[in-house]
């Protein structure tokens, strides 16, 4: 099948008409057999009206050619044909599936779950509100169920979890998503205030503030031409680099919690102060709002904000792995940790799983590695991490060695920054490529974000989609908790740690 | 086992910061804003139009915290009109006072619209549920890090509980998904009386970035007295530990 080639160094936005049209059978036959093998996924795939047509988009991603294959197909908007489901024959589609099912009443033929994905306010099926959302259930004398939510117990986002289980035991777990649903796409197009979406982007998940901000500038410098400089690219590496410290940190210290390991979790509540606190003398926002915007900074760095950021991080990766070496050394933990809440590396590929839960399984999705962008395809030579088990222990393992390879990038990288190289201002004002195409893959500490920003004829963003690694990774979490003692849920939970708004959007 | 408990220890060491009443926070972070008026507006007039929440307004000269996301864009634009210093306290009882305007000097916390009961009975021991309601996850992590090593705000008996039923009051986070408006409005009716609503973060004040969003329902913040409003994105960790001081009588500002 015909697709558009690129790659993620590329400075370059992509003509729409440059987009091969296909027909869905030949997509449909493409995938079928692409997707079978690890060496490709899918980054997304979306649907938006074109005239009278819906139009549908797909990137795939090609891990080992380190390519981004771009296609399309067209449906005649009041077709009432059903489109043969990919979701049947690879799960990892299902997300994607529910959305365009959601918003566009698209039917897709023999699909499994066939349930709305976040009750968008959008949805064409006015028919389900979120409190009827339809859950499965097992009949069965010794079977109960448990729900959860949508408002959880600590100060924690909300969603909707209903457990089906035999005893102790979970046999099911079912995650109702959509209560944070703000419009965060729509609002995108609604404005042309390049400052507001920029502002978007940090608020699409605030704990991934930096990466989701780094994927709206590289689509928006795409879509203006603009070659940012090997300076800037590397500060934004380093702030990607400090949010995947502070979040991995975070997360050691709330699986400590959750076991009862206080020494761990305050030892990791200190250590993430230091690292927010870090970015926040650099930018003055503890999650680095306001340090990424399009082709240029506000907060080029200094010399003495290098010193000052080396000394810290520094600091944080030494005593971080003391704890790490208490966690490995303390059988009590190790009993929580180890073979709990296992998802197999097949499984994890099945459904499309990707970032650390996925290196956790040891399936090696890393955009770092395989679409290397910014500072990872030229300073940085990064190997990705990965471990075997696919267990709590094994993604609190991703974190300690993720943590203190950041730590090493960082240093690494701080030391190429020559402060006497002007670092241009944020543009806001720049002009956009009229019906082009473009996107921003960026790998965040959760995993995959992929944002993609097409415009109309007059140069003004008329689609703006979103997608958050946790769109697929939630699916990874309710397999994980299955013949887990409904006891071992918040640690499961705690060890994906997944984003709620950034899935609802 | 034991060495290594040890080693963690002796590194960690002591975090907490003694004093809450004594905390200065970094040049770089973006607090109360100090406004002044120039003959000439006309950087002001650009900043303002920039802004991406029209938080700042030129005539008359304000900069409204209740929907300001500190992104700093408009000290940028305006050096010699508006800058932000510091000064993290900013909370209030009062929706108006969160408006900055040149004669500022401090975000009045008006005592006077403090209910009685609040200091009466919560000044000992403050019990808050929390409702995220399209809130990104900053706030939460920032309120969650008030009862962290370094704040313990517990230490003043100010924690929050898993069941609305044995908190004193809410803490909304996030513009009000409309997806959200009614667990909450459930959440806040399972709470006892007399009980106290405290809005976090810009957002929550104004629906910042979502204030014109479809998916967004404010109808609660309509329908019901809010106590404290705390501006921020996200509200900082000080910011709500000063307010929270200030409503139930541990400290005036
Ligand atoms: S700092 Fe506040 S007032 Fe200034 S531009 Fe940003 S949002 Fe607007």
């Amino acid at each position: 099948m015909n697709y558009y080639i690129t790659d993620n160094t590329s400075t370059q936005s992509i003509a729409l008409k440059d987009i091969p049209e296909v027909e869905y059978a030949a997509l449909y036959e493409d995938l079928s057999e692409r997707l079978k093998q690890e060496q490709y996924h899918i980054a997304h795939y979306f649907a938006r009206p074109e005239q009278s047509r819906l139009m549908f988009y797909l990137i795939l991603l090609d891990d080992e050619k380190h390519q981004i294959m771009v296609a399309r197909f067209a449906m005649e908007y009041y077709d009432d044909i059903a489109l043969p489901s990919l979701t049947a024959l690879h799960p990892a589609v299902h997300p994607f599936e529910r959305e365009i099912a959601e918003l566009y009443n698209v039917e897709f033929g023999a699909m499994p779950w066939k349930k709305p994905l976040r009750f968008d306010e959008n949805r064409r099926c006015r028919t389900s509100t979120i409190d009827t959302y339809p859950f499965y259930s097992i009949e069965g004398d010794s079977l109960h169920e448990v729900n959860v939510g949508p408002i959880h117990a600590g100060i924690i986002e909300p969603g909707a979890f209903r457990f089906t289980c035999n005893g102790e035991n979970v046999l099911h777990l079912e995650i109702a998503l959509g209560y944070q649903h703000r419009g965060v796409e729509d609002e995108f197009v609604a404005t042309d205030n390049r400052l507001r979406q920029t502002l978007l982007s940090e608020s699409i998940a605030g704990d991934s503030a930096i990466a989701h901000s780094s994927a709206f500038a590289m689509a928006v410098e795409r879509l203006s031409n603009n070659k940012t400089s090997q300076r800037l690219q590397a500060e934004r590496t380093i702030a990607l680099e400090l949010e995947r410290m502070a979040m991995h940190i975070a997360d050691t210290g709330a699986l400590s919690m959750d076991v009862g390991y206080q020494l761990g979790q305050v030892a990791c509540e200190a250590l993430r102060t230091v690292t927010i606190n870090t970015t926040q003398a650099w930018c003055g926002n503890r999650f680095g709002k306001g340090l990424i915007r399009p082709a240029g900074s506000n907060k080029p760095l200094t010399s003495e904000k290098i010193e000052m950021i080396r000394k810290n991080v520094e600091e944080v990766g030494r005593r971080y792995a003391e704890v790490s070496d208490d966690i490995k050394s303390s059988p009590t933990l190790l009993s929580r940790f180890e073979q709990c809440g296992i998802v197999p590396r097949t499984e994890m590929h099945r459904i499309g799983g990707v970032g650390m839960a996925a290196r956790a399984s040891g399936l090696g999705r890393d955009l770092r590695t395989s679409h290397p962008f910014a500072a990872y395809s030229t300073k940085l030579n990064h190997e990705s991490i990965t471990q075997h088990d696919g267990d709590v222990m094994a993604r609190l393992m991703m974190r300690c060695q993720e943590v203190s390879q950041s730590v090493e990038y960082i240093k690494q990288l701080l030391a190429t920054i020559d402060t006497t190289e002007a670092v241009p201002a944020p543009n806001y004002e720049q002009t956009l490529a009229p019906e082009h195409f473009a996107f921003g893959l960026v790998e965040g500490w959760r995993g995959e974000i992929c944002h993609i920003a097409i415009t109309n004829e007059e140069g003004k963003i008329d689609t703006y989609k979103v997608k958050e690694p946790s769109l697929h990774n939630w699916l990874a979490l309710a397999l994980a908790v299955r013949g887990e003692g409904i006891s071992d849920f918040p640690i499961c939970n705690k060890s994906f740690n997944l984003s709620y708004c950034g899935h609802d959007l | 086992m034991i060495f290594s408990k040890i080693k963690v220890l002796r590194s960690h060491g002591k975090q907490y910061i003694p004093d809450l009443n004594d905390v200065t926070l970094t040049e770089e972070f973006r607090g109360r804003p100090v406004l002044t008026p120039t003959d000439d507006m006309s950087d002001v007039e650009a900043a303002a139009t920039l802004c991406p929440t029209q938080a700042l307004s030129v005539a008359p000269f304000t900069l409204d915290l209740g929907r300001c996301l500190f992104c700093g864009e408009c000290a940028l634009r305006a050096p010699k009109n508006i800058r932000f210093t510091n000064d993290y306290k900013l909370g209030s009882t009062s929706r108006e006072a969160l408006v900055v305007t040149p004669q500022t000097e401090k975000i009045e916390f008006h005592p006077e619209n403090i209910r009685p009961e609040i200091p009466q009975l919560f000044s000992h021991a403050l019990k808050l549920r929390q409702v995220s309601a399209g809130g990104d996850a900053s706030v939460e992590m920032e309120l969650n890090a008030t009862g962290n090593v370094n704040f313990d705000f517990g230490r003043y008996g100010v924690e929050f509980t898993a069941s609305p039923r044995h908190s004193d009051g809410v803490v909304i986070t996030g513009p009000i998904s409309k997806n959200m408006a009614e667990p909450l409005d459930i959440c806040y009716k399972a709470i006892p009386d007399p009980k106290i609503v405290i809005v976090c973060g810009s957002e929550a004040c104004s629906g910042g970035l979502f204030s014109e969003s479809k998916a967004v329902d404010r109808s609660f913040i309509e329908n019901n007295r809010v106590d404290l409003w705390l501006p921020g994105a996200p509200t900082h960790p000080m910011t709500f530990i000063d307010g929270v001081m200030n409503i139930t009588g541990k400290k005036q500002r």
